[in-house]
C-alpha cells in the first residue's frame, strides 16, 4: 500500500530528533520483503517515545513509512500498550504504584495527596506541562511499599505526609528554570 | 585480578579449567565461618536497594578501601537481591558470614574501621530478632533463612551478577557443558521431566513433558522464550533473579534450546524493570563474548542466540499466546488453544514458553540430577518454590522454600508475623487470578494441587498477607479493577462482565448493595469463568468467589447493615461525637475541611451526617476522644 511521508514542513517536532530516531531504524537494517520485521515494531516504539516523550500522528507516519506498514497497525499497537501515549506528559512524571502490596499499605492515599496538591487528577498533565500524575502497578519494589516513582527516581515507603516534602524539590528545580527568563 | 587472556572457550574441558581458574573468585564467599584473610563485602544491588542509595554505599566502600589502602584485603562488589527487602539495604560480609541491615552511605567509614580493621562488629547495624529481641551476627542463625532452601534464587546475594567470572566460579554453564557434550537432547528431556520440574508461572505444567512436545513437533525453526513479564501485582521473584543472576536464566535457555532443537531464544521481560533488562544485557553480551552463546558453542556444533524483548505495559501478554502476538510486534491479545505453542507459537514455529524462575532451576537440575531435585517437595510438587511476601507482614522480601512448607511456616516463622501486632486474616496467592486464603489454613503445606483445593492458586509465587485492618470485598473490588485495566477486550464475557462485577462490588463498598446483588456476583462470575478464551478471564472472579466464601460475613455487614468492619470503606464509615465527652472546645469544627460540625464554644457539637466526607480530620483533632469512627 503506497503511501505518503507527511512533507517535513508539515511537522512540529525538531528534525533532530527525528534523525536520531532514524538513526536507531538504519541501525535494525529492516528488511521490507520480510514479514518478521515487525518483530523490531514495538522496541522503535519504545525508542521513538524516549526521544519526543510521546507518539503523535506524524511520528506513527513516520515509523509506519520505515516498516512499509499501515498507519492503521501502528495506531493499533500503539493504543494497545498502556505505556505508549499519544499526548505529551508533564516534564515530571509522577507515577503511583497501585500493586497490590503499594494498595494494602494505603497507596491510593498517596495518589489523592499527588492529585491534591497539584490540583489535576491521575493521568493529566498540569497546566504549565511540568507533572503528569499517572498510577501503575507494580515496579517490582514491593519492599518499599508505598512506591513512587518520578521519572527515573523511585521514592519508597512514601506517606501522603511526605508528599509535599517530595514535589518541593522539583517545584524548586522548575522554578529554577525560568528564572533567567524573568532575571 | 585474574584477567588478560583471550574469555573465548571453546570446548567443555577448556570451560572446566576456566571454572577452576575462576573458582578462588568465591572461595571466601564459599568458605563462610573463616574468619581472617581476604574480605569480601557484598552490597545488595537489587532493585529495592537500589532505590535506597545502594550504589552510593558501594561507591563509598570503594573508597574508604582505596584511602585505607586495603585493596589487597578486601574487595566491595554489588550483587543481586538477598531478599530480606525489608531492611535493605543490605550489605554482607564475607568469609565472615556477618549481615548488617539498612545500611547508609555513611555508616561505611564505620564498618571498614571497626570490622575490617578491627575485627569487631558494628553492633548497632545487625539484624535484631524481634522475637528473641537480640541481635544476630551472622545470615545462617536468621530465623528468616533458617528455613529457606535456596535453588533457583542461589546464586542472588552471592555473586556479582554484572560479572561472569562470579557466576563460572559457582559452576556457572558447565551443565550447559554437560548436556551438549554429555548427554542427548532425550536424556536431557529426560532428566527434566524425571526431575518433576513444573511451570513456576503459574499452571504448573510439567516442563520435560513441554519441553518433548517442542522436540517431537517439526518444525524447520524451533524458537524457546522466557517469560518474563511478571504482570501480578506484588511479586518480584523474577526481578530478582534477572537481576541477581541472569546467567542461570541464560543457561537454562540455552538448554531448553539444545533440548527441543531450537537456535533462536527470547526474553520477553517487563519495560518496568529497567536495572533487570540492563543486567540481562550485560550477561548476554559476556556469554556471547565467552562464546557460551552464539555459533558452536563449546565446539558441539550446537547454535544458540538469545534477543531481549520489551513488554510495554499490558498484563495480558504474560499469557503466552499473547506474548507472542507482542514478540511479532501486534496487539498483544491472546488467541484460543490448541494449537499449543509447542506445536504453533512463533512465526508459526514450534516454540516452547517457560517462566523466568522454571528456567533458572534447569541448571541445577542438569548438574545435581533428577532425583536430588524429585527429593524435594511433596508428591505432586517438587523442588521450592519463590514467593514474593508482601502486604502487612514484617519481613517483606524474597523467600524460596520447599514445596510443602506450610503457610504458617512462611508467615510465621520466615515472614516474622503481622506488622504492628495485627492480627492475621487472610493471604492471597496468585494475583488476580488467585483466591484469599482464611486462617484456618494456615497449616496447609503449599503445592500447586493443595492450593488449588482451597480456592487458590500457587500462582507465580506473589504472596499478600492481609491483616484484620484489610477489609476483604474491597480487596477483592481492587483485584476486579485490575482485571477491568487489563482485560484485552475480546471477549464480551471477560470484557463486560469483569466490568459488571466491579460495579457491584462498588457499589457494595458504598452502602448500596442488595442481597440480590450477591447472587448476581455468583452467576456472573460462572459465566464469565465459562466463556472467556484465556485465563486472564476464565480466572478473573476467583478473588470475588474466594473472599465470598471464606469472608461471607463481611459481604453481610457491608450489604445488610451498610457498616464495613474493617473501617475501610470510607462510604460506609460514620463520624460521630459521644455527648459525655465532648467539651465544645470547637477543635473540630475547625478542622473539618466542609465545616460540617456545628456547636457554640463550650457546648456540645454535633456532625452533619449529609454533608460529612468522612476525611476524619475531625477525629485526628479531638483531644478528648469524643469522635467515634464505625
Ligand atoms: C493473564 C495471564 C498472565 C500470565 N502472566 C504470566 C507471567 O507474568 N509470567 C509467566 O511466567 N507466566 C504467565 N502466565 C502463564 C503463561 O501463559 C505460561 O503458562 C507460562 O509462561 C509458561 O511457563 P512455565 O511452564 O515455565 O510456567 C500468564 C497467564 C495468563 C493467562
Ligand atoms: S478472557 Fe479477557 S483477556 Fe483473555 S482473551 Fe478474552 S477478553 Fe482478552
Ligand atoms: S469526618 Fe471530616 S468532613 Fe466529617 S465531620 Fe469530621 S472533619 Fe468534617
Ligand atoms: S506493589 Fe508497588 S512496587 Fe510492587
Amino acid at each position: 500500500m503506497p503511501r505518503v511521508n507527511p512533507k517535513p514542513q508539515e511537522r512540529v517536532l525538531p528534525p533532530e530528533t527525528y534523525a536520531e530516531l532514524d538513526a536507531f531504524i538504519a541501525a535494525l537494517h529492516l528488511d521490507r520483503e520480510d514479514e518478521r520485521r515487525k518483530e523490531s515494531l514495538i522496541q522503535v516504539l519504545h525508542k521513538a517515545q524516549h526521544l519526543f516523550g510521546f507518539l503523535p500522528e506524524e511520528v506513527q507516519l513516520h515509523i509506519a513509512d520505515a516498516f512499509a506498514i499501515n498507519h492503521a497497525e501502528v495506531s493499533g499497537v500503539i493504543s494497545f500498550y498502556n505505556y505508549f501515549t499519544t499526548t505529551p506528559k508533564g516534564k515530571y512524571q509522577i507515577n503511583v504504584c497501585l500493586g497490590t502490596a503499594c494498595y494494602v499499605n494505603g497507596a491510593e492515599k498517596v495518589l489523592q495527596e499527588f492529585e491534591h496538591i497539584l490540583g489535576i487528577r491521575s493521568g493529566q498533565v498540569t497546566e504549565d506541562g511540568k507533572f503528569s500524575i499517572e498510577s501503575l502497578r507494580c515496579v517490582g519494589a514491593c519492599g518499599l511499599a508505598p512506591v513512587v516513582t518520578i521519572n527515573d527516581r523511585v521514592y519508597g515507603k512514601v506517606q501522603p505526609g511526605k508528599v509535599q516534602e517530595i514535589l518541593e524539590h522539583y517545584l524548586v528545580e522548575a522554578s529554577g528554570e525560568e528564572a533567567p527568563v524573568h532575571a | 585480578m585474574l584477567k588478560e587472556h583471550t574469555p573465548l572457550i571453546t570446548s567443555y574441558p577448556g570451560l572446566l579449567a576456566e571454572h577452576a581458574r575462576c573458582k578462588p573468585l568465591l572461595d571466601s564467599r564459599l568458605e563462610t565461618g573463616r574468619t581472617t584473610g581476604r574480605r569480601q563485602i557484598l552490597v545488595c544491588g537489587g532493585t529495592g536497594c537500589h532505590t535506597s542509595e545502594s550504589a552510593l554505599i558501594l561507591e563509598n566502600f570503594q573508597k574508604q578501601i582505596a584511602r585505607q589502602g586495603l585493596g589487597s584485603a578486601v574487595k566491595a562488589s554489588a550483587t543481586g537481591c538477598f531478599g530480606f527487602c525489608e531492611k535493605g539495604p543490605i550489605v554482607k560480609v564475607f568469609p565472615d558470614d556477618v549481615f548488617y541491615v539498612q545500611v547508609k552511605p555513611e555508616d561505611v567509614e564505620e564498618i571498614v574501621d571497626v570490622h575490617i580493621i578491627g575485627n569487631q562488629r558494628v553492633k548497632r547495624l545487625l539484624y535484631e530478632e524481634p522475637q528473641l529481641k537480640a541481635t544476630v551476627e551472622t545470615q545462617h542463625a536468621m530465623s528468616f533463612y533458617r528455613k529457606q532452601q535456596r535453588i533457583a534464587l542461589r546464586n542472588c546475594g552471592l555473586i556479582a551478577p554484572e560479572d561472569i567470572n562470579e557466576y563460572l566460579a559457582t559452576g556457572g554453564y558447565l551443565s550447559l557443558g554437560k548436556a551438549l557434550t554429555e548427554m542427548t537432547p532425550e536424556a536431557v528431556i529426560d532428566v527434566i521431566k524425571r526431575s518433576g520440574l513444573r511451570g513456576r508461572g503459574g499452571a504448573g505444567f510439567s516442563t520435560g513433558r513441554k519441553w518433548e512436545f517442542g522436540r517431537n513437533y517439526a518444525g524447520d525453526e524451533k524458537f524457546v522464550i522466557c517469560n518474563a513479564d511478571e504482570g501480578d501485582p506484588g511479586a518480584f521473584m523474577d526481578r530478582s533473579i534477572m537481576e541477581g543472576d541472569s546467567h542461570s536464566v541464560i543457561e537454562g535457555m540455552a538448554i531448553a534450546g539444545y533440548a527441543i532443537g531450537a537456535h533462536r531464544g527470547y526474553v520477553y521481560i517487563r519495560a518496568e524493570y529497567p536495572l533487570a533488562v540492563s543486567r540481562l544485557q550485560i550477561a548476554l553480551a559476556q556469554a556471547r563474548e565467552y562464546g557460551l552463546l552464539g555459533h558452536n558453542i563449546l565446539g558441539s556444533g550446537f547454535d544458540f542466540d538469545i534477543e531481549v524483548k520489551l513488554g510495554a505495559g499490558a498484563f495480558v501478554c504474560g499469557e503466552e499466546t499473547a506474548l507472542i502476538h507482542s514478540i511479532q510486534g501486534e496487539r498483544g491479545e491472546p488467541r484460543t488453544k490448541p494449537p499449543f505453542p509447542a506445536q504453533s507459537g512463533l512465526w508459526n514455529k514450534p516454540t516452547i514458553v517457560n517462566n523466568v524462575e522454571t528456567l533458572a532451576n534447569v541448571p541445577a537440575i542438569i548438574a545435581r540430577g533428577a532425583e536430588w531435585y524429585a527429593g524435594i517437595g511433596t508428591a505432586t510438587s517438587k523442588g521450592t518454590k519463590v514467593f514474593a511476601l508482601a502486604g502487612q507482614i514484617n519481613n517483606v522480601g524474597l523467600v524460596e522454600v520447599p514445596m510443602g512448607t506450610t503457610l504458617r511456616e512462611i508467615i510465621y516463622d520466615i515472614g516474622g508475623g503481622i506488622r504492628g501486632g495485627k492480627e492475621f486474616k487472610a493471604v492471597q496467592t496468585g494475583g488476580p487470578s488467585g483466591g484469599c486464603i482464611p486462617r484456618q489454613f494456615l497449616d496447609t503445606p503449599i503445592d500447586y494441587e493443595s492450593l488449588a483445593q482451597i480456592g487458590s492458586i500457587m500462582g507465580s509465587g506473589g504472596m499478600i498477607v492481609m491483616s484484620d485492618k484489610d477489609c476483604m470485598v474491597n480487596i477483592a473490588k481492587f483485584y476486579l479493577e485490575f482485571t477491568v485495566d487489563e482485560s484485552c477486550g475480546r471477549c464480551l464475557p471477560c470484557r463486560i462482565g469483569t466490568k459488571r462485577l466491579h460495579e457491584i462490588l462498588t457499589n457494595i463498598t458504598e452502602g448500596k448493595g442488595t442481597p440480590a446483588d450477591l447472587v448476581e456476583l455468583r452467576e456472573l462470575s460462572a459465566v464469565i469463568m465459562d466463556a472467556s478464551l484465556c485465563g486472564l478471564g476464565q480466572t478473573a472472579p476467583n478473588p470475588v468467589l474466594s473472599t465470598m466464601k471464606y469472608f461471607w460475613d463481611e459481604y453481610e455487614a457491608h450489604v445488610l447493615h451498610k457498616t464495613c468492619p474493617a473501617g475501610v470503606c470510607q462510604k460506609l464509615l460514620r463520624y460521630e461525637i459521644i455527648p459525655d465527652k465532648c467539651v465544645g472546645c470547637t477543635a473540630c469544627a475547625r478542622a473539618c475541611p466542609v465545616g460540617c460540625i456545628s456547636g457554640a464554644v463550650k457546648q456540645l457539637h454535633v456532625i452533619d451526617q449529609s454533608r460529612c466526607i468522612k476525611c476524619g480530620a475531625c477525629m485526628a483533632k479531638c483531644k478528648f476522644k469524643a469522635i467515634y469512627r464505625h
